[in-house]
């Protein structure tokens, strides 16, 4: 089986773009202090409207832009609920999932079956989305490290009640990171759609969602971290459909857990290092997952 | 202004009321829904909510209640135990699968011995099965420090493509005509799963749905591990010192809800499923979550929310039937559902009183 090792990472880039646009987003959202189990709700709400106006308007970046918007109102329930009604993130992260997957369902029934109108490709033939992709990556590392929001943003997440006391409103930064999370997983998941299946089905984005939330703790909640572990993912889900596409004697089935199996093991991996080397460098920010109540 | 003051300790009033408000609301939400899809509200709200019950139809659908609202239940009792202690098992969906598998390969490899005891072997190795497959998501938090959220949802992933490689297979029926899909253990009678009173829809797993109610009652009042168990979700560091360990807690609550989980999926391949395909899993495990939630991870309260998010699943189906509306329509409703809840929970903790001065 011969492999043209440039042709192999040019797949895997595109294979990574779903999960390092969730995971970038899921980032900042945590790097604000907030924990947000919602990604593939997000994600499946943006796979749906984004294939549903590229369709519709025959123009596949007017897709993208919509799910965008799509991804980050479909999160303003998980808002209202943890920034407002105190509500535990957790469940409410996963009521946005079970709710993102239900409305996906419900309103992609006339879009079933349609072909997404094909993208103009960029350089070197893939997608403008995995470029734009790739440029968040140090966008995002220097808003976060190099500029005054992301240095606010990160105190809010490392210890809020300091962040409240200095006078930063809490709850509106994590309002835009939240905002900014969703329109994230929103553009990765219609790239799902719009750009690599072409097509709508019921559950598309296949636990991309989860992944990304694993990614982010692989990351160590840095950027190139979550570049890394995006190739990762892609680069064990290329080489699984390679394997299938060879006719490797191992069931489809068996092949297919691939991409889930290589991130319960990296995530043991990473969690193993975190817990026993204690200079791992940085860990999970402070205030991640706690409500906030200002008394006053 | 509105402000919102923490309670000491959260109303017992609140804690009934709010679930009864979170099915109001999600009625008129989803009332809403259906109008702005161009369906008539109050017949689709009538369809999910009162025709299964009382309808022309309803000795029919009646019997399917207790046969939607078992699993969950039975599911919903061991997540509760988790959640009490802080410890998230999302991926009950894939102890529930493997239950399947593992329950039915008992009756797969006995095929076609009559004895008595197939069942009930059945019953133990699914029940073995969820456990196992419990216990990964645990032993890995446990060593490694994984989060058991994460590794207990892929585990769903996995457990869906071994379903699929089973029904391709390895338990592909030798008398299948190629089609995917194991034997039929209804029509295997020492295997199967059977209504135990006419009519009512009741079977083994409706007996152990009300059991896990009564079991996991008395393990959370009454029994000195629920105590730590409540401990360790209230305090955890106060727990600790108090001798709980909190290891032992992950282990515990993670291998008795994948056990239920595990025998829930093998109640139901063995009855109302028949037999494991590719989509054994049909998200009751995800639903177990909203279950254990709305009934306030009570163990009675478990029990009548159980039975209104089967009611839901029915009238979903009667509503596809005669109103055509999309099956999706239900897992919205029960996404609203929990949304609704969460929030109106503030009432619980926290009152509501007006600011004296601005």
């Amino acid at each position: 089986m011969m492999i043209d090792p440039i042709a192999l990472f040019l797949l895997l880039l595109s294979a990574s773009t779903p999960i390092l646009f969730a995971a970038l987003g899921e980032l900042v959202v945590e790097r604000a202090g907030v924990l947000n189990l919602g990604v593939e709700g997000m994600m499946i709400v943006g796979a749906l409207s984004g294939f549903a106006t590229a369709y519709y308007s025959g123009n596949a970046f007017l897709g993208f832009a919509v799910a965008a918007l799509a991804g980050a109102l479909v999160a303003l329930p998980f808002t209202i609920l943890t920034q407002f009604l105190m509500s535990n993130q957790v469940a409410s992260g996963l009521a946005l999932t079970l709710f993102g997957l239900g409305l996906a369902a419900l309103f992609g029934k006339p879009v079933e079956g349609v072909r997404a109108p094909t993208m103009t490709a960029g350089p070197l033939g893939l997608n403008w989305i995995v470029w734009l992709g790739l440029a968040m990556v140090p966008a995002i590392w220097w808003f976060l490290n190099r500029s005054r929001a992301g240095l606010i943003l990160r105190g809010v997440g490392e210890n809020h009640d300091a962040a409240h006391a200095l006078g930063y409103d809490v709850r509106r930064v994590r309002l835009a990171a939240i905002a900014f999370g969703g329109a994230m997983a929103g553009i990765g998941g219609a790239f799902i759609s719009v750009a690599t299946v072409l097509q709508w089905t019921e559950g598309m984005t296949a636990g991309a969602g989860w992944i990304a939330l694993a990614i982010v703790v692989f990351s160590n909640w840095t950027a190139p971290g979550v570049l890394a572990g995006a190739w990762l993912f892609g680069g064990v889900t290329v080489l699984q459909l390679r394997l299938q596409a060879a006719g490797v004697r191992v069931p489809v089935q068996l092949l297919s857990m691939a991409p889930y199996l290589a991130t319960i093991i990296v995530l043991v991996a990473i969690s193993a290092r975190q817990k026993f080397s204690r200079r791992a460098g940085g860990t999970a920010p402070g205030s991640l997952g706690q409500d906030f109540h200002a008394l006053r | 202004m509105i402000r919102l003051v923490p309670r000491t300790e959260t109303s017992a009033l609140w804690q009934i009321a709010t679930p009864v408000m979170a099915v109001v609301a999600t009625m008129l939400a989803g009332g809403l829904l259906f109008a702005i899809m161009g369906y008539d509200p109050v017949a689709a709200i009538r369809t999910i909510f009162w025709d299964p019950l009382f309808g022309p139809a309803a000795g029919y659908s009646r019997p399917q209640l207790l046969v939607k609202a078992a699993p969950l239940i039975l599911i919903a009792s061991g997540l509760a135990v988790g959640f009490r202690a802080g410890i998230w098992n999302i991926g009950a969906e894939g102890q529930y699968i493997i239950g399947a598998i593992t329950g039915a390969a008992v009756a797969l490899a006995a095929y076609p011995a009559p004895e008595m005891w197939i069942f009930p072997a059945m019953v133990i190795a699914g029940a073995l099965g969820g456990w196992a497959w419990g216990m990964i998501p645990a032993l890995l938090r446990n060593w490694f420090g994984a989060s058991e959220i994460l590794v207990s949802l892929m585990l769903v992933y996995v457990a869906q493509r071994i379903a699929a490689w089973m029904a391709f297979g390895p338990m592909k029926n030798p008398e299948g005509f190629g089609m995917p899909g194991s034997r039929n253990l209804q029509q295997y009678p020492a295997a199967s799963n059977p209504e135990l009173i006419a009519g009512t829809g009741a079977h083994w797993g409706v007996v152990a749905a009300a059991a896990a109610v009564l079991a996991t009652w008395f393990l959370m009042s009454r029994h000195i591990r629920g105590f730590h168990i409540r401990a360790a979700g209230i305090a955890p560091r106060a727990a600790r010192f108090a001798g709980v360990k909190p290891q032992t807690l992950v282990a515990f609550c993670l291998g008795l809800s994948g056990a239920l989980a595990g025998m829930a999926g093998l109640f139901e391949v063995a009855g109302p499923a028949g037999q494991i395909t590719d989509k054994v899993g049909v998200g009751y495990g995800f639903t177990a979550i909203i279950v254990a939630f709305l009934g306030r991870l009570h163990p009675v309260g478990i029990l009548l929310a159980g039975l209104l998010l089967a009611l839901t699943y029915i009238g979903g189906e009667l509503a596809q039937l005669t109103m055509n509306l999309p099956a999706a329509t239900v897992q919205v409703f029960q996404g609203m559902l929990l949304f609704f809840l969460l929030g109106f929970d503030l009432l619980t903790r926290y009152r509501i009183t007006r600011r004296a001065t601005a």
